[in-house]
């Protein structure tokens, strides 16, 4: 029996606890990943030999043989990609139908739009003046865009093509569908019927239909309602048919998030004596718009996808003046590098989307 | 339990106005007739503890006084206002009456101090800078004025419920209605909230408790008040309630949670 206080002999020797570092020894690694029994061996073999087909003459195609810069001729002649389809058009594929001397000013709204989207991500600069620059900018924007003003030339909206075109309807469309879809999930939680059928009814119908058939509506039927010579712009109704489409699909995710909201919340709020509105605006909606902000990115950067399907209804968009870059004899039978480029258009679009999200998820986070 | 300090004063004179009048009142849930035939009157500044087993329609009851549930006969008059269909009288009397919840509520997405500031600012339109300053007058109350800039999930339960008398607190309510504001913290929390409860009683604030600490009852309550299937069965000073219950029922329930 040891005296109290005096240190106990059966301590052990004090050990230092290190977390294990990690070393990576490629023979090892290589060993349990992918040599670790016949199976794996023989997959791992395979893919390799599938791999050593496929980069090699892939990269020879598209970069050591291939064209950057030349002609059509010269690019027949070549084995490898022909990527002159793309740089010779480009301000074609970019701009389209929009006035060879005025390209600069669809480029800087584009710039613009780049800047201020990059301005808002940051959480210190939400304040009230930023939806003042925000609607400057749009304005501005738009100026731009049409002219008619300022010494610019003006440039009709049957100009607007190419990618300023595509940002154009999906920018203003998720702009808008995004309040909307909002409006119709808390209509389709109303306690009134007449409300709550109406959203239930757009929200449905909205959402058994395809995009394409809104689209030939807004562009063939529509017109065949107005009274005679007053014309809608074709832009405009393919905007309108966007935006509600969206709106519905925006709607289903926001009520999935409101149904997240504990009941408690409500009654918290409705306890401290907060009407509907200031419950739903300052309790409710914060949360709920937060818990759906992945879903509610996939539908936009889908409503960005879906926006080259104004295709149908002429309009050319990046995906129409790409075709339309194709079908000159010149260049024919380069579709495979002109489409490349395209996916590449889209991809950076989509990609900077759900990359923005992460982002303001994490500016959210508390 | 020390006795020595006589705890239940008298109770508030019966000559004042009622703050809280219910006559008759009758509430169902589908067939379930939750609340059967409820007369209840409260005295400004009294204290009454609501007792029962789950499902005896208590904490509908106290829902009732503003109106989270509706009740669907009788009358219910709260500070000279009876609680109809009309939103605004609604409304109205939701800001007098505070509300403490078993789950606390506090809005996660907001800041201690925000939570507490919501109500003054857009139901009492009061200027930021005077709502910060009542938040943090009620937050020293209850003890947890450094936690001010922390969010709700980094608090633990008794801080939260503290945050939440605290919250109710702010919109300077005449009533303050409690439902079961220990029941779902850790034992070694309940005695902080209890404590906020007891020093809110000794102000003289009109408290209607649904709880089934029963230490709280006898040295706080003027009134206790037994529930069963939606009917008060018994209700009597805590004295007369503990020592001398009168109803089979009641005796029953006291022998379960006194042990």
């Amino acid at each position: 029996m040891t005296a109290p206080g005096s240190p106990t002999p059966a301590a052990p020797p004090k050990e230092e606890v290190r977390a294990p570092v990690p070393r990576i020894e490629v023979l090892r690694w290589m060993r349990e990943n992918l040599f670790n029994g016949w199976y794996n061996s023989i997959l791992t073999v395979v893919t390799l030999y599938g791999l050593w087909k496929v980069v090699p003459p892939l990269i020879r195609w598209a970069f050591m043989n291939s064209c950057w810069v030349t002609t059509a001729e010269e690019c027949r002649k070549a084995t490898g990609a022909c990527w002159s389809v793309v740089t010779s058009n480009i301000r074609f594929i970019v701009f389209g139908f929009y006035p060879h001397d005025q390209q600069w000013r669809p480029l800087v709204a584009m710039l613009m739009l780049v800047a201020m989207l990059f301005y808002t991500r940051d959480r210190r600069h939400w304040k009230r003046s930023l939806v003042y620059m925000w609607i400057a900018a749009l304005v501005i924007m738009g100026v731009l865009m049409k002219g008619g003003v300022l010494g610019l030339p003006s440039v009709d909206t049957t100009q607007w093509s190419g990618l300023p075109l595509t940002l154009l309807l999906s920018v203003f469309g998720m702009v808008a569908a995004y309040p909307l879809g909002v409006l119709l999930a808390l209509a389709r939680r109303s306690r009134l019927p007449a409300v709550k059928s109406l959203a239930v009814a757009y929200i449905e119908m909205i959402r058994g239909v395809p995009l394409i058939s809104l689209l030939f509506m807004s562009s063939v039927m529509f017109p065949l309602f107005l009274p005679e010579g007053v014309t809608i712009n074709k832009i405009l109704r393919a905007q309108v048919a966007i935006i509600l489409f969206t709106a519905a699909y925006i709607a289903e995710v926001v009520r999935g998030g409101l149904q997240a909201i504990p009941r408690g919340q409500y009654e918290a709020a409705e306890s401290l004596g907060l009407n509907y509105y200031l419950t739903m605006r300052l309790v409710i909606l914060p949360q709920a718009l937060k818990i759906v902000i992945p879903p509610t990115v996939g539908i936009l950067i889908s409503a960005f996808k879906d926006t080259s399907l104004v295709v149908i209804i002429a309009l050319y968009d990046v995906l129409n003046t790409t075709k339309s870059v194709l079908s000159n004899p010149q260049w024919m039978g380069f579709s495979t590098e002109a489409y490349i480029f395209l996916a590449l258009v889209y991809f950076v679009c989509c990609y900077a989307m759900s990359n923005y999200s992460r982002r303001l998820e994490q500016e959210l986070g508390t | 339990m020390s006795q020595e300090k006589s705890p239940v004063e008298a109770a508030p004179e019966a000559g004042q106005r009622p703050i809280i009048e219910m006559s008759h009142v009758h509430k169902w849930f589908g067939e379930l007739h939750v609340l059967n035939d409820i007369n209840l009157t409260v005295a400004p500044s009294e204290r009454i503890v609501i007792c029962g087993p789950s499902g005896s329609g208590k904490s509908t009851l106290i829902r009732c006084i503003n109106r989270l549930e509706e009740h669907q006969r009788g009358r219910i008059v709260v500070d000279g206002i009876e609680l109809t269909n009309d939103v605004k009288n609604i409304e109205k009397i939701r800001a007098e009456v505070g509300m403490v919840f078993q789950h606390f509520n506090l809005f996660p997405h907001l800041t201690i101090l925000e939570n507490l500031t919501l109500g003054p600012i857009w139901v009492r339109k009061m200027p930021k800078r005077e709502a910060e300053e009542l938040a943090m007058f009620f937050l020293e109350k209850v003890h947890i004025a450094e936690q001010a800039h922390k969010y709700p999930g980094q608090l633990s339960g008794g801080q939260q419920q503290r945050v939440a008398i605290a919250r109710s607190l702010c919109m300077k309510p005449k009533i303050m209605l409690f439902d079961e504001p220990t029941s779902a913290l850790d034992p070694e929390m309940v005695k902080e909230v209890l404590d906020v409860m007891i020093s809110l009683a000794e102000e003289g604030m009109t408290m209607l408790v649904v709880t089934h600490e029963m230490g709280f009852a006898k040295s706080v309550a003027h009134r206790v008040l037994f529930m069963d299937y939606g009917q008060i069965v018994e209700e009597n000073t805590p004295h007369e309630f503990f020592e001398n219950p009168q109803h089979e029922r009641t005796k029953l329930f006291l022998s379960q949670i006194l042990h």
